[in-house]
């Protein structure tokens, strides 16, 4: 299975034509994969609480979109995800490489892989692990109970998931 | 002229069109001066209406105006490569400058100081960037409306505030009307 098309896919059946990502090693392909379907706007961020206002605002606009992004993100979006996407109450599925997990390489990335369950709980956002590349079957059922509870929702996508770093 | 001034004097420009508005002594001005269903009243998040109003612009095909502050843009400087790499004609940028933090005792900002917002969007890949004083402003803001180029607009003016209330709408009242105001 192809996890990178299959989420385009995903994506484009629930109507999803609007997608802002910050870059991720694991998130290259996907990303690619976005950038070439005509069906979806992609529009890359410097930063992730600027692409939750570009979501915000192209929700308003009539589009459904999404964000693709670190785990490390959750850090910096705290803010935007309690007063705009929380507080307005509009729906953004929420596309994170989990970094830090099992089959990371690099050290520092499990200090917040470590908090990032902990701050999406805290926060109350529906929160998915995809581990096992069959875990993706789930993904259009989450896109669709996004947009059913206009909430945004975590599905974090370790390195198992993305078939690892190589040779690392 | 003070910001207040200045949104009272472009109430009649902006009033049918959709507007952003930063967080807020400017929300809350705009809201007291020309309340409108067209008023997207951010009530948190500062430094996003820039983002939020371009995400808008790009979404559907109406004219899209940014109110924005020179502290707010600071905040999410990252926005102006963003803006200038994905221009939208509908789109204009309104950063009024006066070149403080208005919102929490007008603290200065570096833009009231050595930086140059209008300089930096130019160095950021902005093609139509007009600097202007405060009194000049509107027949500006009407022509970067009318046009079909992207505009930002750095309105320089002077630092205070008024006394007035906050706002006490639901942020879901002010979503839902705003969008049903977008769709109409």
């Amino acid at each position: 299975m192809n996890i990178d098309k299959r989420i385009a896919d995903d994506l484009v059946a629930n109507d999803v034509s609007f997608v802002t990502t910050v870059p991720c090693k694991q998130l290259a392909g996907v990303i690619d994969e976005i950038e070439h379907r005509d069906e979806i706007f992609h529009i890359p961020s410097n930063k992730e609480d600027e692409g939750m206002g570009l979501c915000a605002g192209a929700f308003m606009g009539g589009k459904r979109s999404a964000i693709i992004m670190q785990n490390t993100a959750i850090g910096v979006t705290i803010n935007t995800l309690a007063t705009l996407v929380q507080y307005y109450r509009m729906p953004l599925p929420m596309i994170i490489s989990y970094r830090g997990e099992l089959r990371e390489p690099v050290a520092c990335q499990v200090e917040m892989a470590v908090h990032t369950k902990a701050m999406l709980a805290q926060m109350n956002i529906p929160t998915y692990h995809f581990h096992w590349q069959k875990d993706v079957e789930e993904f259009d059922n989450i896109l669709k109970y996004t947009f059913m509870c206009n909430k945004p929702v975590a599905i974090l996508t370790d390195a198992n998931f993305w078939g690892g770093y190589g040779d690392q | 002229m003070i910001r207040s001034e200045i949104l009272k004097e472009i109430a009649p420009i902006i009033r049918d069109h959709l507007v952003v508005c930063n967080i807020g002594l400017p929300s809350q001005e705009l809201h007291m001066i020309d309340d409108q269903p067209t008023n997207f009243y951010m009530l948190g998040t500062m430094g996003l209406s820039s983002s939020i109003g371009f995400g808008l612009a790009l979404a559907q095909p109406k004219p899209v105006i940014s109110i924005d502050g020179d502290g707010s843009v600071l905040t999410n400087l990252g926005t102006l490569p963003t803006i200038a790499n994905n221009a939208t004609g509908n789109y204009t940028l309104l950063i009024i400058d006066n070149g403080s933090y208005g919102s929490t005792g007008d603290q200065p900002t570096y833009a009231g100081k050595k930086t140059s917002l209008a300089a930096v969007a130019t160095a950021c890949g902005c093609e139509n960037v007009i600097e202007v004083q405060d009194k000049d402003l509107g027949p500006v803001l009407q022509a970067a409306i009318d046009s079909d180029e992207m505009t930002i607009i750095v309105c320089k003016c002077d630092s205070g505030n008024i006394k007035l209330p906050v706002i006490t709408m639901d942020p879901v009242v002010i979503k839902h009307r705003f969008m049903e105001a977008v769709k109409a």
